[in-house]
Parts: structure tokens; sequence; C-alpha cells
């Protein structure tokens, strides 16, 4: 994959010594020295995370109705935006995880950022399922547990199976991303001036002390989780689209969708992290470690799946004319020319045209367009949920009971309001921890210098 | 050994790189020490084959872990929808295997991640407050930045405050210092 001439992973002239220093500094300097770009970004988005409590506590007490849904579309943004977040999830253990076991050493300066960016989005999917519930305070009837009624959970049931491979996912997730900082979070307790801020850190690291007997057990069982977190990803995704596969309705009811869903989930989720990680770059000057190389090579990732889902869509057409089935044919033809047509083809745009840029290297390298890209698929992800979701439930086999949806201000909010949690998590994330590993780049560093202290050639990026 | 117990640790060598600090590990096991560790601010491959490690009996707890999450989760769906909870549904087959699946292989790699994870404190000794390695002032500074560091033990049977010492020197120390216990 790599070859002489091109940009190396890291830029050169970074020592040990270097790379501590300028990683580390971000989550170290002083409260009252936070750069003001920080508090801004900060403060709009703890509003929005404010908007969500808001939204939040309005449905608790008032129940879904607030919402736009009705019969027959009982699912909509609850569902629509479970689904895009947990999709966005799925880039960070892809990068974390597969390119480990495939030993790109590009992840290396982003894979902690895309976890972190994992767990977050995880968190934010985590809620709709329990908001939607029409009772919320029940949703442990899901669970297997020992209760007076002697019931179990329906074990056949995708809805069940869901709750199993989230929680699964949550929480492999969280264990994979602990494992990864606790070496960092020793550099940070031994960094720090502050006494308090080293006790946190000092706590954190459990003592870590770099041992070389440690080290062997800790990189055996770090690339088991990473083989461990693989075949996971794509058994929650497939999970979730089974949720709507295993349903017997037009424009759900198809085996192509485990695959279908898994590309979008990874399409998306590397739009987000170009999307989140492009301004990071440029606003902590973190240039030298993510490079152009990088950009470029997470634009690729997200062309190659784009396409996948290219032709997801082709096949859902086709299907639509090859089944034969009356009522999805009428499906189809509805996505095309229906109320929600508008809609259907801006999602084409999004997910099919834009993406076409990315043959183009100046789009690839170009921080500004790349962004730009990123955040229409992000855009046309979502949009894609919407259409499966919505149009498929407004009108499936009974003209009399078709109904379309809308959505009210409360759905808005909580949309608003997730994307004003997930910021908020982010920005604490990278004010208070290492959001590039350090131990991973000091390997890097010795394994493209033969000696830490000067890179000669830093292109040597070991062949595939 | 019964004059280094009192209040030293052992003794703590810097190395200039990772290169010296393997030989020197390399030398340490063939001149019979036993009880030491590297120090060093990544993973150093070698340094497993200098020092002898034997592979880590890691991945059997996240094998183990792995087959106790699988049996659990597919023996928990049999028992409730066979035994606890027998729900005839049109004739089909109370044990309907294949729907058992998805939950089983998240619980497989649930307990796995658990077992592999779990495991880790256990061979670590994680949490552990204190070590006595930080007690030497250097090591505090660089052990997790840029610092390579052999530390022998004053329990090694091998060990002596004199003789160790200038045996690590001889291998390219930088810096040797006592860890105060």
């Amino acid at each position: 994959m790599a070859n002489s001439n091109e940009i190396p992973v890291l830029q050169p002239g970074h020592t040990y010594t270097t790379i501590s220093e300028k990683i580390s500094e971000i989550p170290l300097t002083h409260p009252r020295k936070t750069p003001r770009g920080w508090l801004v970004g900060f403060a709009i988005s703890f509003l929005g995370m404010m908007l969500l409590l808001f939204a939040a506590s309005y449905l608790f007490i008032n129940g879904v109705g607030i919402w736009g849904i009705n019969i027959p579309v009982g699912w909509a943004f609850a569902i629509l935006n479970f689904v895009w977040w947990i999709g966005i999830g799925h880039a960070g253990t892809l990068i974390s995880a597969i390119l480990l076991l495939f030993r790109q050493d590009w992840r290396t300066s982003i894979n902690r950022f895309a976890e972190a960016m994992t767990l977050f989005a995880v968190a934010n999917a985590g809620l709709f399922p329990i908001m939607h519930l029409g009772r919320p305070w029940l949703f442990f009837f899901l669970m297997p547990y020992p209760n007076t009624q002697g019931l179990w959970p329906q074990f056949r049931s995708p809805l069940v199976w869901d709750l199993f491979a989230i929680l699964t996912y949550a929480t492999v997730s969280l264990l994979f991303w602990f494992m990864g900082l606790v070496p960092d979070l020793a550099t940070m307790r031994d960094r720090a001036s502050n006494i308090w801020v080293r006790r946190f850190y000092g706590a954190l690291a459990l003592g870590w002390r770099n041992s070389a007997r440690h080290w062997h057990h800790y990189q055996s069982v770090y690339l088991l989780m990473a083989a461990l977190a693989t075949p996971l990803v794509i058994s929650v995704h497939s999970i979730v689209s089974v949720d709507f596969a295993y349903g017997n309705v037009p424009g759900w009811h198809s085996t192509i969708f485990p695959p279908y869903f898994v590309a979008g989930a990874v399409f998306s989720g590397f739009a987000m992290v170009l999307s989140l990680m492009i301004p990071l770059r440029k606003f902590y000057h973190l240039e030298d470690f993510i490079t152009q190389r990088h950009l470029e090579n997470m634009a690729k990732v997200m062309l190659t799946v784009g396409l996948v889902v290219a032709y997801g869509y082709l096949m859902e057409n086709f299907l639509g004319w090859y089944s034969g089935d009356v009522f999805l044919r009428f499906n189809t033809i509805d996505r095309w020319t229906g109320a929600y047509a508008p809609w259907y083809w801006l999602l084409m745009f999004c997910n099919v045209l834009v993406p076409q840029l990315l043959w183009f290297k100046k789009f690839r390298t170009n921080g500004i367009l790349l962004f730009v890209i990123s955040i229409l698929v992000n855009v046309g992800m979502w949009l894609e949920r919407f259409i499966i979701i919505v149009q498929s439930l407004s009108k499936d086999y009974l003209p009399s009971s078709w109904h379309l949806y809308a959505p009210t201000f409360w759905d808005i909010a909580t949309l608003v309001g997730t994307l004003g949690l997930f910021l908020t998590l982010i920005f604490l994330f990278v004010r208070v921890l290492p959001s590039i590993s350090i131990f991973e780049l000091r390997e890097l560093v010795h394994h493209q210098s033969g000696s830490g202290h000067e890179i000669k050639t830093a292109n040597e990026a070991p062949a595939k | 050994m019964e004059t280094n117990t009192s209040n030293n640790y052992g003794l703590l060598a810097k190395f200039p790189s990772p290169e010296t600090l393997v030989n020197a590990a390399r030398r340490a096991t063939d001149a019979g020490y036993r009880e030491f560790d590297a120090y060093t601010p990544f993973p150093v491959e070698d340094l497993s084959d200098a020092m002898r490690m034997k592979p880590s009996k890691l991945p059997y707890a996240v094998l183990g872990g792995g087959i106790s999450g699988g049996l659990l989760g597919f023996l928990m769906q049999v028992y409730a929808t066979v035994f606890d909870y027998p729900l005839n549904i049109g004739g089909r087959p109370l044990l309907s295997w294949p729907a058992y699946i998805p939950i089983t292989f998240e619980l497989t790699v649930l307990l796995a991640a658990f077992g592999g994870v779990i495991g880790l404190f256990v061979v670590t000794r994680f949490p552990q407050p204190y070590h006595p390695v930080f007690n030497v002032e250097d090591f505090q500074k660089h052990g997790s930045q840029d610092g390579f560091y052999l530390g022998i033990e004053a329990r090694d049977p091998k060990f002596d405050l004199a003789n160790t010492r200038k045996f690590l020197e001889d291998q390219g120390a930088i810096l040797v210092s006592e860890i105060e216990a």
C-alpha cells in the first residue's frame, strides 16, 4: 500500500520526547489557559445537550405522543437516530481493530479518537430505544432476569438480540479503549505538574510502569481484543438490520440488508471521523501526526464502502422490479415519485453522486472539500434511514391505513440534542485525555528510524 | 541476599536506546539473572526473546471466557424456551437453535473480552498504586516517555550491589541508580 513517494504517516523530525510533549500538552493545559475556541465550541455543544435534557424530560412526562409518530408510522426519528448513531460508532471499531489486524500503520494516530467517537455515538444510540418505549421505566423487561411473572424475553426476536448486541458492543469497545489508554495515562501521570492532576491520571493508569513483562501480556490481549471486536462490529449492525429485515414490510423484508447496513455504517462512520478530525487537526495543529496520508486513506475507504452502499441501492431498485411483488414495486416507485421523493433524491445525491468526487486526488487531499463531502455523507446516511423507515412504513399493504409522517419540534429537538451530547463528550475527551495514542506513535518512531532520536527516512512504511 | 533486603529493591540502569537495552537484557539473562525487568515507553518486541519470556498464557483466559460465554448464552436460551417456558407456536420445534446464535455469539465475545481483561489484571497485579521503581527520580521523569531501563532486583540470588552495578555499567548503562524499597 505504501510506496516511498507517499506522504509519511508521521512527519519527520519527531522523537519519543517531542511526541509525548506535543500530545500530552493539550489535556495538561492549565484550565485558565483553555483555548477560547474550545470554550465557545463546548458552550454551544453544552446548550445542545441541555436541549436534549429538556426534550427527554418533556417526553418522559408526556409520552411519545409529543412526537410526530402515528399508525402506521410508529417508528420514526427515535429508531432512525438510533441506527444512525450506532452506524457512526462502527468506524471507530473498524479503524482500531480491523486496521490493526491488517497492520495498517496509519491507523495509529487516529484510532484513539475514533474509538472515543464510537463510545459516545453508542451512548447516544443507546438512549433512543429507551426513549421510544411507551413505558421507558420498564426497559429492563428485555433482560433475562428472575421475575415473579416467570417470563423470559423472546430470544427468537431480533429486538432482544439487539439488546445483547448493543450492550456487548458498548462494553467491549469501552474495555478496548480503556486498555489502549492505560499506558498513555501513565505518561500523563508522569508529565503532570499539579499533584491532583497527577493523582487523577495516576489512579486511572492503575500503576502502569511500562514493564516489558507487562507489555508482553498486554500486546497479546490487545491483539485478541481486536480479533474479537472485528466480527462483533459486523454482527452488531447485521442484527440492527435484521430488526427491519425480519419485518414483513415492503422495503424492509430483504436479505441484502445485513451487508448493506454494515457498509452504510462504515460509510457514515468514516464520514463522521473526517468531520471531526479535520477541524481538530487544524485547531490543535496536529498536522504532524494526522497527515494528508490519513485524510487520503480515510477518503479512499469512504469511497469504497460508498460504492458498496450504492450497490445496495441499486439492488433494492432491481428487486423492486425483479421480485414481481406488486407491493415492493409500488414501494420502489413511491420512493422515486411519492411524498418523500425529494428526500430520496437528496439521499442519492449525498451518498452516490458526491462521493464520486473522491476518485480525484484533489478532493481527497483538500481538507475543506473533504470536510464538506463528509458532512454531506452524514446527512445522506441519515436520510437513508429516514427513507427506509418512514417511507416504507407510511404506505404498506392497505391504502386505507396509509398515513404520512412529519416530525414535530420535539423530534428535531431530540436529534439536535443528541448531537449536542455527542459533541460535548468529544470536547471533554479532547480536553481531558490524550486524543492520539502516544505509545503507539513512539513505536512508529522506533520502527521508522531504527532509533528514536532522529528520523532519517520517514517514508519507510512497512510493506504490506 | 540478606545484606540487600533492608531498603534496597534493586538496581535500575538506564540505556540510551531500545537496541542497547535489548543487548543488556540478553546478557543479563545469559549471566544468570532471573529476577529482573525491562521498562520501555512502548512495547519492544525483541525484549520478549532477550528476556526468554514464555508465550503469554492469557489467550487461554480469552478462550475460556469465550467458551463459557457461548455455553452460558446457548444453554440459557435452551432452558428458557424448551424447559422453563415451552410455547407451542403452530407445532414449530421448541429447540429452534438457529435463532439462538446471535445471543450465543454476543455472549461469547463479551465473556472472552472479560476473560482477557480480567486475566491481564490478574497477571500484572493491577491496580497497583505503589511500586518501588517509581522511587527513582529519573524513572519518574522519563520512564513513560523516552527512557529505556533495566531493573535487576535484589531478591535475585545472583544480585550483589557492587558486582551487579559493574555488570550494568559494562553493558553501556548511562545511569545506574539504586531502587529504594
